[in-house]
């Protein structure tokens, strides 16, 4: 590491892994986004963990294959000529 | 806008929505079903989060769009017909899970200490994997995380380890799972599920970020165990 590591500006990765989910979500100002990927061009243990939070994110998005049952529509449908019915 | 138009209601941001619960009101049934079709299998996962079984779910699931029918002539535009249906969603859900719910429920306090509860400082990594404090790298990785870089893609969505993701997101506590579902399984906007939740844009980047550290903590015990 370089000098840069004793600086008080200098994020550690105890600090880092608490600041992932809003660099990617966008809501770091400026100042902290170039802190964030000041440490991360140079620290390999959090280039792994910031790619794991990436992984972890994209599993959760594949838990959505699933399809609609012919009965759950048809007695959807059966429900709004009730509800048609009744107004 | 420079005219006062007398269908000023079919103007602004959820025209379209105002356009189609109009056509649900005049009973047309392709308008009905392109809605179910829109929406039904994300409640039904949505529902999930909070009951034990698949039939239950879809019940909840019934028992919404019957309350968003009987409803319609209150909805005004102000949100989303999407995000309206979800907070109706999330309301029947949360009563439904309080009753029989399968996972751990909300605080006695309510959805407000509940909240106050998740938003309690939690570390995201275990302090003991960091260089403790008068160390000359104080806060640097003790214990790195293992890359998983050379997992392969077939592992990685196997049946298995989506198992273990979803398993993860069931055992958060219920705001958090809530947030990690719309924002991450169902890919929502930010402002969608603050709005659905009824929680501040921090507040629910805080649920977020716990919720995402943990699922990745039950990854990494999931993939270090397989080795």
């Amino acid at each position: 590491m370089s000098d840069a590591s004793l600086s008080s500006d200098w994020l550690t990765c105890r600090e880092f892994v608490e600041i992932v989910t809003d660099y990617l979500e966008g809501s770091l100002p400026a100042s902290e986004r170039e802190r964030f990927e000041a440490h991360l061009a140079v620290c390999p243990g959090c280039q792994i963990y910031l790619e794991q939070i990436r992984e972890t994110v994209r599993l959760s998005g594949r838990l959505t294959e699933d399809s609609i049952s012919p009965e759950a529509q048809s007695e959807l449908l059966r429900a709004f000529r009730d509800w048609k019915q009744a107004g | 806008m420079s005219t006062v138009s007398s269908e000023a209601a079919a103007f602004g941001p959820f025209a379209n929505d105002l356009n189609l619960v109009a056509s649900l009101r005049d009973g047309d049934e392709a308008a009905f079903l392109s809605l179910v079709s829109s929406y039904h299998l994300q409640l039904v996962r949505f529902a999930q989060l909070y009951v034990r079984t698949r039939e239950q779910a879809e019940d909840v699931v019934q028992e919404t769009w019957l309350a968003v029918l009987t409803g319609l002539g209150r909805f005004e535009g102000r949100s989303s017909l999407k995000t309206w249906i979800f907070s109706i969603l999330v309301n029947k859900a949360r009563t439904r899970a309080r009753q029989e719910g399968r996972t751990v429920s909300y605080s006695a306090l309510g959805v407000a200490g509940e909240l106050n509860t998740e938003l309690a400082p939690e570390p995201a990594v275990d302090p003991g994997r960091f260089l403790a404090p008068g160390h000359q790298w104080a806060g640097g990785w003790a214990s790195p995380p293992a890359s998983w870089g050379s997992i392969p893609e077939e592992r990685l969505l196997s049946q298995e380890t989506l198992g273990c993701v979803q398993q993860a997101i069931d055992q958060l506590p219920p705001l958090q799972r809530e947030v990690i579902a719309l924002r991450d399984v169902e890919g929502w906007p930010p402002a969608e599920i603050c709005q659905v939740l009824a929680i501040s844009e921090p507040n629910q980047r805080v649920l977020l970020h716990r919720a995402r550290s943990r699922v990745r903590r039950a990854l990494e015990q999931y993939f270090a165990g397989e080795e």
